[in-house]
């Protein structure tokens, strides 16, 4: 049973990020969690508008200690890195980590940490290298590990970065994701 | 399915690690008096696994070994586990809200109290100083400024801070309604930018420990931003009880940008001032 979907994403993010969760049915349960690189005077719940529009799923922007509840998607507020606790979310202002907050590889480290095989880590496109070491630390603590095709991704580092880190699951075009996670969340848990 | 074995040890893996951890905070605190058994725990595994390495060692059992009998390694532990990460005019609309809405109650005092907790090297202090300055409150206040951290502080009283950060604070101070030239506030020296005497006269820096050290006056406001983040919810509460305690009627209570009272016990007790900058009011 999966708890928790992280998703990272950085250049090219925005429309990345919508076009996987609008895929991703009603019935996937988990919790899901976006890092997306933005910056710092970005128009803060702009991401948040527009997934809200596109999706059928609570949309929240992340407070210090926000309960995790099942179906609801949380973003990363700018300018915090976002971290996994049992149960809810801690922010810290800790440096940036590869001159990004809020950091991907944060993220998935502690998502790791506080949800180990429960989580599926998803790695979409960007310009630098930042989720790579994350999405090999749930793939290491027994989580999946998905990453976007870099042949279709807008920017092809970050993906590019992940595939060499760690073995991924699936690398998959952009539109075949949302489907992925469905197989993983429903189908295999109605045959388990 | 045949996963099952591989899950069930890393679980296992992952309790274990959890035991460790447990186990080396108690035992720093009990060595060495440093209490983090109550931080919250993410982000405190993370440096302490970076610790971990750069001991060359591989678990938290093994660091926690170390630590017991060697006092340099703690040192060095503290030093990754103190965050002090902080800007002038952090959040400009913060101090435009600051000006615009506790401002004038505080015009309405012979004399004002104002508590910054976890103050780090001293950035917001001076930039609320300036803010009292322009508002000409300042004369009639005192600004109570405490840390964990002894060294940030001693940096908090020099108000020297980086030249190449003047630019980024200047815009931010115009954001935050600056009414003069921000470099009229500091001249530049050899090595930094030397913050006005001026602005720290009413200032007391001093160390206070808010996981374990009591109330010590009465406050009309309590400024504490970006700390409790750092802290579980047992602990958020205390210091909660703390804060409370210590400020006076229609006392005014600061938190950080991403931080609320919202499910704290004293949620109750306060009312709204702004609830974007996360400003509020003692009523109750
Ligand atoms: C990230 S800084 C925030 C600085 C500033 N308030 C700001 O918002 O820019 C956190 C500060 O909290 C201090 N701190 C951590 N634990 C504390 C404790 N138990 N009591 C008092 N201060 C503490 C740290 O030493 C650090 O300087």
């Amino acid at each position: 049973m999966y708890e928790l979907i992280c998703i990272g994403a950085s250049w090219g993010g925005l429309s990345a990020i919508g076009r996987v969760l609008a895929d991703i049915p009603t019935a996937v349960d988990p919790a899901i969690v976006v890092a997306q690189h933005r910056h710092v005077d970005s128009h803060e719940g702009a991401l948040g508008e527009l997934l809200g529009l596109r999706i059928d799923r609570p949309v929240r922007d992340v407070e210090d200690k926000t309960p995790i509840a099942r179906r609801n998607v949380y973003l990363a507020p700018p300018d915090y890195h976002l971290l996994v606790e049992r149960g809810w979310f801690s922010l810290s202002v800790d440096e940036r980590v590869q001159y990004a907050r809020p950091s991907i590889d944060v993220l998935f480290e502690s998502a790791a940490d506080a949800y180990g095989s429960a989580v599926i880590g998803v790695i979409l496109t960007g310009a630098n290298e930042d989720g790579a070491a994350g999405l090999a630390a749930i793939k290491h603590r027994g989580g999946v590990a998905i990453i976007q095709d870099p042949i279709g991704a807008e920017r092809r580092a970050m993906p590019d970065a992940a595939i060499a880190a760690t073995v991924a699951d699936a690398v998959l075009p952009l539109d075949a994701i949302g489907r992925f996670i469905y197989g993983l969340c429903v189908e295999v848990a109605k045959t388990a | 399915m045949h996963t099952e074995p591989s899950q069930a040890s890393h679980a296992a893996m992952q309790e274990l690690e959890d035991i460790e951890l447990q186990l080396l905070l108690e035992g720093v605190f009990r060595r060495y008096g440093f209490d983090f058994r109550e931080y919250a725990p993410a982000s405190l595994r993370r440096r302490v696994r970076r610790r971990v390495h750069a001991e060359g060692l591989t678990t938290f059992a093994g660091l926690l070994d170390k630590l017991l009998h060697d006092p340099a390694c703690m040192e060095r532990l503290l030093l990754d586990l103190s965050i002090n990460v902080t800007s002038m005019f952090r959040d400009p609309t913060f101090y435009l809200a600051f000006r615009e809405k506790v401002v004038p109650q505080l015009r309405t005092y012979p004399f004002t109290r104002i508590w910054v907790a976890g103050c780090s090297t001293g950035e917001e202090v001076y930039s609320l100083a300036i803010v009292l300055h322009e508002e000409e409150v300042y004369e009639r206040t005192r600004i109570y400024a405490t840390d964990i951290n002894e060294s940030v502080l001693e940096r908090a009283r020099a108000g020297v801070f980086p030249l190449d950060k003047m630019r980024e604070y200047t815009q931010n101070y115009i954001k935050a309604g600056g009414m003069e030239a921000f470099s009229e506030y500091y001249v530049a020296a050899y090595d930094g930018a030397q913050f006005h005497r001026s602005l720290v006269e009413n200032v007391v820096f001093a160390q206070h420990n808010l996981v374990s050290d009591r109330s010590f006056n009465e406050f009309n406001v309590v400024v504490c931003r970006n700390v409790m983040i750092y802290f579980d919810k047992t602990l958020q509460n205390r210091v909660h009880g703390l804060f409370y305690e210590s400020l006076a009627h229609l006392g005014v209570l600061a938190l950080g940008h991403k931080e609320s009272i919202r499910f704290s016990p004293y949620e109750e007790r306060y009312e709204v001032l702004d609830s974007s900058e996360k400003v509020y009011r003692k009523v109750a």
